[in-house]
């Protein structure tokens, strides 16, 4: 299992009479991160959206391991976490919930994994607060645990460090570390750059 | 080419290989279906009494309605019974697409379809778990409450088991039809209209052979045939509306 790579063939996009994605190129390996800029408007979260599959373009490909995702969604599906820009979790139910579910429709963990995962992000103090309570920020963390929880090669992320303390940057950038070190993938859309404490750091503009 | 985005876009500078380490990604531990869909029902049945207001809503509705009949036609006990199957059932269709709003709503809103979409699971067997959370709270409650309503609408006791029956199994065809339409009007603002438009003709049936069950339990005359079309519904509706929904809940997170 250490070939995973993700191909991104020519990518053009539509929605409506525009036309976002002009032939996106670019192919990620093992242990590499690949940051996308961009002015607002030039396509960042409609290529991650593409990426996973929940929007479908109008030509190119989409390559997992070589093979057309496509094919097999579901298999990709259960190799990728996409974070979009709003933390996926249900107001009315506390931190720690959230994640049961949201994490444990995914696939199993330890009870010690959640706890870990809180306390990585900082979140253990309040993770038994209800989410409505919780700052914008409090929830990014309580997202980014998700993503901690969830042992999977290749993670999406939609400007994952907005509303974020310094502290919280930094956090996303160890994460991010971690994730590339064991071998995973990261795609970020990103407004401001990631750390720049991580080496293996691409970029792709889009217009 | 100004179309083709910057340079950029195309060429990628490749990047020193990382050493791959033995890491066992959670692929390997994929949560099996059934427990999926356990959580995904375990998870609306939970927010559902945190936010007990949407629960009562159309319970309430449904109590109102019913009781309004008695005071608006005539407290004659005789007259009423022969109306109350259809006050029940009429009463019942509109209580539960009052609630049909609130199906995916939510998760359309905070997230939560498009993580279900993307989570490696079938999104047939989610949407129907949580349309089985839908009917748990509120077809089930209805049935539960269906009897009462009857009693003071002066059907005889005897009639309980047959109305309870009826509106159970009928709630399950309307959960499912429903779901179908919920998932359809997802993108839509203010999709309430639209939804009964699309829904109601699609539950003619279960309104017309759930009230001629539920007379027949009335009058003591034999109701198995108009339950068994309904129980006939249902069965289609457990097999087919996830599958269209799931599709409709997909296309709207395009």
């Amino acid at each position: 299992m250490h070939d995973e790579r993700l191909d991104v063939e020519s990518l053009h996009l539509w929605r409506g009479d525009r036309h976002v994605l002009r032939g996106v190129c670019f192919s990620l390996a093992s242990g590499e991160c690949l940051q996308v800029t961009g002015p607002n408007g030039s396509g960042k979260t409609s290529l991650l959206r593409t990426v996973c599959g929940l929007m479908y373009p109008e030509a190119g490909r989409v390559l997992w391991e070589g093979r057309d995702v496509r094919s097999d969604l579901r298999t990709f599906h259960c190799a990728l976490v996409y974070l979009g820009h709003e933390p996926p979790l249900k107001a009315d139910l506390s931190a720690r919930e959230n994640l049961r579910y949201w994490i444990g429709v995914r696939h199993r963990f330890g009870a010690a994994a959640l706890e870990d995962a809180l306390e990585r992000v900082g979140a253990s103090p309040w993770c038994e607060r209800l989410v409505r309570t919780l700052s914008a920020g409090q929830r990014r963390r309580v997202a980014l645990a998700g993503l901690a929880l969830s042992m999977v090669p290749l993670w999406l992320l939609d400007e994952p460090t907005t509303n974020l303390d310094t502290e919280g940057q930094q956090l996303v950038g160890s994460l991010i570390g971690e994730q590339l070190s064991r071998g995973g993938m990261v795609l970020a859309a990103v407004h401001h750059e990631l750390p720049a404490s991580l080496r293996e750091l691409r970029r792709l503009e889009l217009a | 080419m100004s179309g083709y985005g910057s340079p950029a876009a195309g060429v990628v500078v490749p990047a020193a290989p990382m050493p791959a380490q033995a890491t066992v990604w959670a692929g390997s531990h994929q949560a099996p279906l059934l427990d999926a869909a356990r959580l995904a029902l375990a998870r609306d049945l939970q927010l559902a009494f945190r936010k007990r207001g949407q629960l009562v809503q159309p319970l309430a509705f449904f109590a109102m309605v019913t009781m309004l009949f008695p005071l608006a036609i005539s407290p004659e006990l005789a007259r009423l019974r022969e109306i109350a199957p259809g006050v029940l059932w009429a009463g019942a269709l509109l209580a539960s697409l009052l609630a049909l709003e609130f199906l995916f709503r939510d998760d359309a809103y905070d997230g939560t379809l498009e993580q279900y979409a993307l989570s490696g699971q079938s999104l047939t067997w989610l949407i129907f778990a949580k349309t089985l959370a839908h009917w748990l709270l509120t077809g089930l409650p209805l049935a539960l409450m269906a009897p009462l309503a009857a009693l003071s609408l002066g059907v005889s006791e005897a009639a309980v088991p047959g109305i309870v029956a009826s509106v159970a199994v009928g709630s399950v065809a309307l959960s499912l039809i429903g779901s179908i339409g919920a998932a359809l009007t997802l993108g839509i603002k203010r999709s309430g209209a639209l939804l009964s438009l699309l829904t109601l003709p699609l539950s003619l049936p279960v309104l017309i052979f759930g009230a001629r069950a539920t007379q027949l339990a009335i009058t003591g005359g034999p109701l198995l045939a108009p339950l068994e079309l309904l129980a006939a519904l249902a069965v289609l509706g457990v097999t087919l509306a996830p599958l269209a929904a799931a599709a409709a809940v997909r296309i709207s997170l395009e």
